[in-house]
């Protein structure tokens, strides 16, 4: 691994200089060349969705416009929302963490740079994708949210909505895969000493944010992998003409959507309890209280997710339900806030653009937190929901929060990813801008929204609106002049930009104890961490937090990467699963039909398969302890017998469908048979998956391969079929025994 | 006020949620001023200096002391908001034994709204007509996708879903025209799918209504009888009822009282005949990718119709 990254980070000459550093680009596997690849395609692609909100206020200039036509408008919103959440919000934010998680917390690289690699070229293959649908002749157009039945067939036949499907899919395969490769670099590659109460902020926030991206992605590709099936193929989850449901897609849609927002905001929180402390000279006023409370977003995003639906008529329970939870939701914030208030206080500010900017994120945040709070107040939503009052609301919480968490930390670890300062003339430039631009924007969006203008709207008539419209357009365009200052201060910097240093803000964290910018592989020594600022330490010995804070020692455990990775990806399966099932139990209350699992389903036969494929994890176990006491021919052995066993199996559900599809069974017929080929259709695909994952393992074990041998490889596959076979008792109870109908 | 329809209510309901929205900003206001004076005092206060300032790790105190405040505030609201949803916006699901679900079924269409008087054969478009002082109870559904149904002066906003009904109530104290919008995204023309609520005293709507039971007479003259064989032989019928003519359908607005609405095309133009001969003529310029097509109507055609249209009053 050491040598292909150090080969692959392009610092050995090659023959050809550009394409070889071309190459290296490409081929890296580096965590911070991979780093910088997310956050340029996040900057290619802020760009675009930048271009699409202009046009956007181009249209809403003056009323009855028709600069843009109807259509265009919607494909410009539809696009202008999925570009920033999935290609910028998401991308950038996982550069920062690629670059730095492993910096801060003394590692050489992520746990799996190939995998890193793999997540990020999923990035521009997935915006690729979505942004192919234009060569069709249009862009989705159903809203970055794509309610149903409007994304349906009936309502949107053009195949600019599936390839927004497959782009997504894509883009969230990647986005887990990421977060998966995050979570487990942050549990096991820690420098010696640095237990987990002592890992900087930015770190405990990205490791709760793989956590959300784990737990709500599956949601998101559940539900899109529901559409696709109404679409393609035939199926009607989504379409109430034909009995499916308009709002399970809502329900599936925001049990992702919620979570997403704090995916978008915990890491930016991340970065401004760095800046603040550092440029305050103090350190962070109650760590345990900044990161406790974000493990309390993350248990209570996941129930909040019908405060986007207090519109769609949930009744008067479900409503104040989520009220409180959405409520309860903004203690912990708020109580960050007066955290980074509290750091501030008595420290010694340094107003850099980086510290600026933190602070422009504290004021316009709170103010998009409050309105957050006006929306909780479940009466207030019914009016203003789905006006420019929500608009004005959740931009205030992504630029005010997401947006300047970034620019902050930009103007921070720039220097350290170049070896060069910004200017902070120019940076002082980008800011002003920025916060002009992003009230004059959505302070007057507000106004429009309580003014009764509904978002989504192609163009209005009243001339009463037509003012605000036009301040929300001069602070767009003072936004984008804002990004340009920080390309060209980037370019100056770049090319003749002062020389940094190692640490030229005296900052805290691990990072700064390297070059600037580090080497491949990060450290030459990896320094012993003693506090929660271990160059802090070294810098002043005679104030060391070491000796004035104690924090809990590092029992220098670390679990095993490749199991803690298969658990963590079981996680996110058994939420798809779940989700699945959820349709499944939601659309078998009550059959009624010719076509019922009663009817059509041979629950002995199956029965009998699912003995097959039960025992193929007793004989997994005993294939495992056999390879664990050494007895490595009787392993092989077990192993065969568990991969005929699994093969028996779905020997057994393709002579089941093959039954079903030649009876005329199939998925398109009812909501029944829709729900079982899903269900039972992705359980098989696992199981494939792991007799392919199972068979390599034979082949390497055959070959004695080391790393099968020493049984962590069978034991994280080993996780993963035992997962399988889980799911599918419950899918054969739920299913063929009719349990909940 | 009048620009700011969630400030000015004319309904109970609207009424409750403006008092609730009020004190809301309020307080939102104070907390801001708060932690906005106290983040600038922080930065004026501690600018930068070459004294090392104390390192201060926190207090679990005061970080408790300091969540009570918000614990109240956020308690506060909990509480308002209940009370609101609990009695003034409560949602009318259930209705009395004996008693019609709805007073009005609205239905979403893309893009324009059904309007059904529950319990007579009156059926409109765009057009919402009820009486001062009563509480309505209005039924929402859909016929396509989901809209919602947002009158801000008058009512909370309600979701108008496919195969589900939502139920609101509807009331006016005051007699006036009152504007309603689809607040969720539908498709091409989510923008132009507003409507009216026209509040009358309970006499007039007493005359209203009389005037919508009767079916218009005939027409006459010569030209509206060819604008009637036409409406009739051209494809109009398939889509589009009017009492006496054309079968009752719910694809296309019901025309029986056309002459007498306000608007036309979902609160694109106003209903004049000039009006209603441009939209005719071409239906996509004022509302494009709209369902209604357009026929290259003949000059006279368009006489004839807009003749014989202009007597559905």
């Amino acid at each position: 691994m050491s040598a292909s990254s150090a080969e692959a980070s392009g610092e050995t000459p090659s023959k050809d200089p550009v394409s070889g550093r071309l190459l290296s680009w490409v081929s890296t596997v580096d965590h911070k060349k991979i780093g910088i690849l997310y956050i340029s395609t996040a900057l290619v692609f802020l760009g675009i969705g930048g271009l699409e909100a202009l046009l956007i206020r181009v249209q809403l200039l003056f009323p009855n416009n028709t600069f843009l036509s109807p259509g265009l408008f919607n494909q410009m919103f539809t696009m202008h929302g999925t570009t920033m959440v999935f290609l910028v919000g998401m991308p950038v934010l996982i550069g920062f963490q690629n670059y730095f998680v492993p910096l801060m917390i003394g590692a050489r690289d992520v746990a799996f740079p190939r995998l890193n690699a793999m997540s990020y070229w999923l990035l521009p293959f997935g915006g690729i994708l979505l942004y192919f649908s234009f060569m069709t002749g249009q862009a989705p157009d159903a809203g970055w949210f794509s309610y149903a039945p409007l994304s349906t067939k009936p309502y949107n036949l053009m195949p600019a909505q599936d390839y927004w499907i497959i782009g997504l899919i894509c883009l969230g395969i990647g986005s887990v895969a990421a977060a998966i490769n995050i979570f487990v670099t942050v549990l096991q590659c820690r420098a010696p000493g640095m237990s987990l109460q002592r890992v900087p902020l930015f770190v405990w926030m990205s490791l709760m944010t793989a956590i959300l991206t784990i737990l709500a992605l599956p949601a998101l590709n559940a539900a899109l992998a529901m559409l696709m099936i109404d679409r393609l193929l035939g199926a009607a989850f989504f379409e109430p003409a034909r009995g499916g449901s308009a709002l399970l897609w809502q329900h599936y849609f925001w049990v992702f959507g919620h979570p997403e927002v704090y995916i978008l905001i915990l890491p930016a929180f991340g970065m401004i309890s760095e800046v603040i402390p550092v440029f305050s000279r103090k350190p962070i006023y109650g760590y345990a209280f900044v990161a406790g409370s974000s493990a309390v977003i993350v248990l209570l995003s996941y129930g909040v997710w019908a405060h986007h639906m207090f519109a769609v008529g949930l009744g008067m329970g479900a409503d104040m339900f989520f009220a409180v939870g959405t409520l309860l939701i903004a203690l912990p914030t708020g109580l960050k806030i007066f955290n980074w208030t509290a750091t501030m206080w008595g420290g010694s500010i340094r107003l850099t653009t980086s510290m600026m900017f933190a602070v422009a994120f504290l004021l316009e945040f709170v103010i998009g937190g409050l309105t957050g709070v006006m929306f909780a107040a479940v009466p207030i939503d019914w009016q203003l929901t789905d006006t420019y009052f929500v608009v004005g609301h959740f931009h205030y919480v992504l630029i005010g929060g997401t947006v300047f968490g970034v620019f902050s930390a930009t103007y921070y670890w720039f220097p350290k990813m170049t070896g060069r300062m910004l200017s902070e003339r120019l940076g002082k430039w980008q800011l002003w801008l920025w916060v002009f631009g992003l009230n004059a924007t959505f302070l007057s969006q507000h106004v429009l929204g309580v003014m009764g203008m509904p978002r989504r709207v192609y163009t209005y008539a009243e001339p009463g609106w037509m003012a605000l419209n036009a301040i929300a357009g001069a602070g767009a365009v003072a936004m984008a002049a804002g990004t340009l200052v920080l390309l060209l201060n980037v370019w100056v910097s770049l090319r003749k930009g002062e020389r940094s240093g190692d640490n030229p803000w005296g900052g805290f964290t691990l990072e700064w104890a390297t070059t600037s910018p580090p080497p491949p592989e990060n450290f030459d020594v990896i320094p012993r961490v003693e506090s929660r600022r271990p160059v802090w330490d070294l810098d002043h010995p005679d104030s060391a937090d070491s000796k004035f804070e104690k924090t809990p020692e590092d029992n220098g455990w670390r679990p095993d990467k490749s199991v803690t990775s298969v658990w963590a990806f079981v996680a996110s399966e058994a939420m798809f699963f779940l989700l699945l099932l959820v349709s499944y139990v939601v659309f078998n209350t009550d059959q009624t039909g010719d076509i019922r699992s009663a009817s059509v389903l041979d629950v002995a036969r199956t029965g009998l398969f699912s003995i097959a494929l039960l025992g193929s994890s007793f004989t997994l176990w005993r294939a495992e302890s056999l390879l664990k006491a050494g007895r490595i021919p009787q392993f092989r052995r077990w192993l065969m017998l568990t991969i005929v066993l699994g093969s028996i199996f779905i020997g057994g559900q393709a002579i089941e469908y093959y039954g079903l599809i030649s009876s005329d069974v199939t998925i398109d017929d009812n909501l029944f048979t829709a729900t079982f080929f899903t269900v039972t259709g992705f359980h098989g695909l696992h199981v494939i998956v792991g007799l392919i994952a199972l068979s390599i393992l034979l082949g390497l074990a055959v070959k004695q391969d080391r790393n099968v041998l020493s049984g962590t490889a069978l034991k994280a596959v080993g996780v993963y079929w035992h997962f399988v076979d889980v799911v599918w008792i419950a899918v054969f109870c739920i299913i063929y025994l009719r349990f909940l109908q | 006020m009048s620009n700011f329809p969630v400030f000015d209510p004319a309904s109970p309901q609207a009424e409750a949620i403006r008092d609730l929205f009020v004190q809301v900003l309020w307080i939102s206001g104070g907390i801001f001023a708060i932690v906005a004076g106290l983040i600038c005092i922080a930065i004026w206060k501690f600018r930068s200096n070459e004294t090392l300032p104390t390192q201060d790790f926190g207090s679990h105190r005061k970080e408790i002391a300091w969540i009570v405040a918000p614990v109240i505030v956020v308690l506060w609201i909990a509480a308002i908001s209940a009370k609101l949803v609990l009695t003034y916006n409560a949602v009318p699901q259930a209705h009395p034994p004996g008693q019609q679900d709805a007073d009005l079924i609205v239905t979403g269409h893309q893009w324009w709204w059904q309007v059904d008087y529950a319990g007579t054969d009156i059926v409109s478009a765009n057009e919402i007509h009820i009486p001062t002082g009563k509480r309505l109870r209005v039924k929402l559904s859909s016929a396509d996708v989901i809209h919602s149904f947002w009158v801000a002066r008058l009512a909370r906003k309600m979701d108008a879903i496919p195969g589900r009904e939502n139920f609101i109530w509807l009331q006016a104290d005051k007699v006036g025209t009152y504007t309603g919008r689809c607040a969720e995204f539908c498709g091409t023309q989510h923008a132009r799918m507003n409507f009216i609520v026209v509040a009358h005293e309970p006499e007039d709507y007493e005359k209203w209504l009389a005037g919508e039971k009767t079916v218009p007479p005939a027409p006459t003259d010569a030209k509206a009888l060819a604008g009637r064989s036409t409406f009739l032989s051209l494809t109009c019928s398939q889509c589009h009822a009017i009492a006496g003519v054309s079968a009752d359908r719910s694809i296309a607005p019901d025309l029986t009282h056309l002459a007498s609405r306000r608007d036309l095309a979902a609160g694109v133009i106003p209903n004049t005949p000039e009006n209603l001969r441009r939209w005719l003529k071409d239906p996509a310029a004022f509302k494009p990718g709209c369902k209604m097509p357009d026929f290259k109507l003949t000059e006279a055609q368009l006489d004839e119709l807009v003749a014989y249209l202009e007597t559905l009053k």
